[in-house]
């Protein structure tokens, strides 16, 4: 009955907050709508029993990519009201598009009910001996191993190509000068002097 | 009791969501960036719902692929966005035109 009644508020706040993430009228907002709607798809994701995912959509969604967002629409100055002049004139071919989908969607859906899938055969989920982390670690560094290397890659591309993307040179900034530093000698830096005692020294 | 039924309704209104944004938003690109970080969350409670219905970590597995590769496209998406914006002063789709495309 909980997890009923969960089940409900999860599904009805993650629609809520998607449908106000695409109208909402300040981009600020739109994120923070984005980041509501994520934090209750992952309360969706645990009800399935996928602790694993659900903390991880916390993590690296709201904790990162959100976050991300934030500092991108409030770091550049634009004029939000006028990027939103095509909103009234795309609305009729966007609500179209939608429909049908949705019409394709829940036609395949139908169609998949009605036919003997592999998916309707397994209709009771099987008990669970081990953790959810457990099973997934196990899976994860055995048979996907390859495919985890790779996520690591594909991570570490998209970090080098952001910072080479975003990173400009300024004029004004002293950044080190390994030449001039592996140039330095001694002899040009310190010098021995035996002055008389009372005379002061130039320097 | 909640069967895979719900979820894949869920799903289904939040891709639908996802694609209405993309088509309602065609000027202000970090509002299509966010459509599509909807339409990932989408398929990624498809996945984990597959995946505990049919008792098979593999969705779950491909789930955290899909949520690499979303964080990259994010990363990637915002760099590109910046120096766009670098370069012609606005966001805007129409903006981008030097290439003539």
């Amino acid at each position: 009955m909980i997890a009923l009644l969960a089940f409900y508020l999860f599904a009805a706040v993650t629609i809520t907050s998607a449908v106000l993430v695409v109208f909402a009228r300040n981009p600020v907002h739109s994120v923070l709508w984005l980041i509501l709607a994520f934090f209750n798809a992952a309360g969706l994701m645990l009800l399935a029993g996928a602790e694993f995912i659900a903390m991880l959509l916390v993590i690296v969604y709201v904790g990162a990519v959100a976050v991300l967002f934030l500092f991108v629409v409030m770091m550049l100055d634009i004029d939000f009201s006028q990027l939103r002049s095509g909103l009234t004139r795309n609305l009729p071919f966007g609500l179209l598009i939608a429909l049908v989908l949705l019409a394709e969607i829940i036609i395949a859906s139908t169609a998949h009910r009605a036919g003997p899938v592999l998916a309707s055969a397994a209709s009771a989920p099987p008990v669970r001996t081990v953790p959810n982390i457990e099973a997934l670690g196990t899976e994860l560094y055995s048979r996907y191993l390859l495919p985890f290397e790779l996520a690591g890659l594909i991570l570490l591309v998209a970090m080098i190509g952001a910072i080479v993307l975003t990173h400009r040179s300024r004029g004004d900034s002293r950044g080190q000068n390994a030449n001039r530093q592996i140039g330095r000698r001694p002899e040009d830096a310190v010098k021995n002097l035996q002055p008389k005692v009372g005379e002061g020294m130039q320097l | 009791m909640i069967g895979l039924n719900h979820y894949l309704t869920v799903s289904a209104v939040l891709f639908v969501i996802g694609v209405l944004g993309i088509f309602l938003n065609r000027r202000n690109v970090i509002l299509m960036l966010m459509a599509i970080e909807l339409l990932l969350l989408a398929v990624n409670i498809n996945l984990v719902a597959f995946s505990a219905f049919l008792g098979d970590m593999k969705g779950q597995i491909f789930a955290m692929f899909v949520l690499t590769v979303a964080a990259a496209e994010a990363a990637i998406g915002l760099a590109i966005l910046v120096i766009f914006f670098r370069r012609r002063g606005t966001i805007a789709v129409d903006a981008a035109d030097r290439m003539r495309g």
